[in-house]
């Protein structure tokens, strides 16, 4: 089980959150091309390590958050705000 | 090859079991290949045996990161069926489970398909009335199916309690669906395409792909480089680090799926059972053990294992099913890693770049597709067509928007 620590309640358990998908996916403007929306609808970044995400804290404060997690070891690196840039771990956490 | 028969049984018994040869050869990495296979899982190992048999290609190397059959094709619950809502699915899934039929007598191997039965339950009125449209759709694609009153759940799966807080109202069977051993299904598959002349190489990772132009023409792996004309990749949930390596992006997402069982009991349940309301397929394995699972845990993970809150959740809902379980010990959980697309259909056929194949996007349910992904790769990469059953699984759907969405017609989808 996850713990993750929500920004506005503190460390709670993984049955009080909601996932969220990936985090930083920018929806394009209606007049792109196909190509560009395919890319935005479908593909994702799937990667064995560092991910950026989003998550809810559905039985709690019900507010959302982004967070930086390890696909491989689950460990939670960064937690911050929504509407905050990209921020880069830690070399050598991998 | 060895034949096994009643007879060889016999024979090698009287020699006191001494004189038993490998099923199959572990073989040495050669420096090419007609073929290229990445991944020894079901997959992986049925494309290389249809690729010798169907095709006479014999120049065939599968290759296998770790030792084959030891991901997600020793990681399922073994369910076979066919019973998809789309056209395009129907088809594909029941070639598969027709290949499964003969394939024992084919291998000369005894997959220990056991066809017993697969219940899906309606626990409302509304649920009732699309599992009656899904039913419908099933028999008008030519595949078993029938609908069931509670009576006859309750018949043929005395231990379910059909009082659940969703009162069970009804159901639907395919009688054809049921379990087959998956460890069976790969070393038959490697011992048929061995005898054929296949490479097995274990313990040989693929580092990266050789690309010309726009041509692919060899790989670079752990045991040095190999050239081949054609590439196929069936590795499941490690697809989209693996496409990476040859610049491809894919629409899949990496979860964990988990699977348990209970310490073996007398034979309880003859059918397989599944709920999609409140999610859960139950079986007992030929050893007894209750074999149980659910939805893949709800976040990205290539960690292959299971989180305790989707755990939690399984054992919930078959309790909720099959009160007495309660009294059962868990004896192993494990997880596979599932790669998941959009529709929750596979991702079949070329890529963008010349010689390479995908075989991917299998999610929760590559099993039961093990014959028919081998059957179809195989005419694919032996031919240089698209095989018909496969066409609709390409990765441009994606661009076209015509996508098989499976996810939403046909409920739990493993």
């Amino acid at each position: 089980m996850l713990r993750i620590h929500c920004p506005y309640c503190g460390l709670r358990d993984e049955p009080e959150f909601t996932f969220g998908g990936p985090a930083h996916c920018e929806r394009p403007s209606p007049s792109v091309d196909d190509a560009t929306w395919t890319e935005y609808l479908f593909f994702r970044d799937n990667p064995a390590g560092m991910h950026y995400e989003r998550w809810a804290h559905t039985y709690g404060c019900g507010r959302w958050f982004n967070l930086v997690r390890n696909t491989l070891t689950h460990e939670i690196l960064i937690v911050y705000p929504m509407g905050a840039p990209k921020p880069s771990y830690p070399a050598g956490s991998l | 090859m060895q034949r096994y028969s009643f007879l060889s049984l016999l024979s090698h018994a009287v020699r006191r079991n001494k004189r038993w040869q490998p099923a199959w050869r572990d073989a040495r990495l050669k420096s090419g290949y007609d073929v290229v296979v990445i991944g020894g899982g079901g997959h992986g190992l049925a494309t290389a045996y249809y690729l010798a048999r169907k095709h006479g290609i014999r120049k065939v190397a599968v290759l296998e990161r770790g030792l084959i059959g030891l991901g997600n094709s020793g990681r399922n619950t073994q369910v076979v069926r066919s019973n998809y809502f789309y056209p395009a699915s129907s088809a594909f899934y029941d070639h598969s489970l027709r290949l499964y039929e003969q394939l024992s007598a084919e291998l000369n191997f005894n997959l220990m398909l056991s066809q017993r039965g697969l219940v899906s339950l309606a626990h409302s009125e509304h649920e009732l009335e699309t599992t009656r449209r899904w039913c419908n759709a099933i028999r008008m694609n030519r595949i078993d199916s029938k609908m069931l009153t509670p009576a006859e759940i309750k018949r043929l799966a005395p231990p379910i309690n059909l009082d659940t807080r969703f009162p069970i109202v009804g159901g639907f069977m395919q009688p054809r669906g049921g379990i087959a051993r998956h460890d069976a299904v790969v070393w038959g598959f490697a011992r048929g395409a061995s005898a054929l002349g296949v490479d097995i190489v274990q313990n040989c990772e693929v580092t990266g792909f050789e690309i010309a132009g726009n041509r692919l023409w060899g790989l670079r792996t752990t045991l040095g480089k190999v050239a081949a004309d054609r590439v196929v990749m069936s590795v499941a949930g490690y697809s989209s680090p693996l496409a990476a390596l040859a610049g491809l992006r894919l629409p899949i997402t990496t979860m964990a799926l988990q699977a348990m069982v209970t310490e073996p009991i007398k034979p309880v349940l003859d059918v397989v059972v599944i709920s999609g309301s409140i999610h859960a397929y139950v079986s007992q394995s030929d050893r007894g053990e209750i074999v149980m699972g659910a939805g893949a845990d709800a976040y990205n993970s290539f960690a292959q294992r299971g989180g305790l809150t989707q755990q939690r959740a399984t054992m919930a809902a078959v309790l909720e099913l099959f009160p007495s379980f309660s009294r059962l010990k868990l004896m192993r959980q494990w997880a596979g890693r599932v790669d998941i697309t959009p529709d929750t259909s596979p991702i079949m056929g070329p890529t963008p770049i010349q010689g390479l194949y995908l075989n991917c996007g299998w999610g929760t349910g590559g099993y039961k597709a093990i014959p028919a992904g081998g059957d179809t790769m195989a005419y694919t990469l032996a031919t240089g067509r698209t095989h018909p059953l496969i066409a609709p699984f390409g990765l441009e759907r994606f661009r076209s928007a015509a996508l098989v969405d499976e996810g939403a017609a046909a409920g739990v989808a493993h």
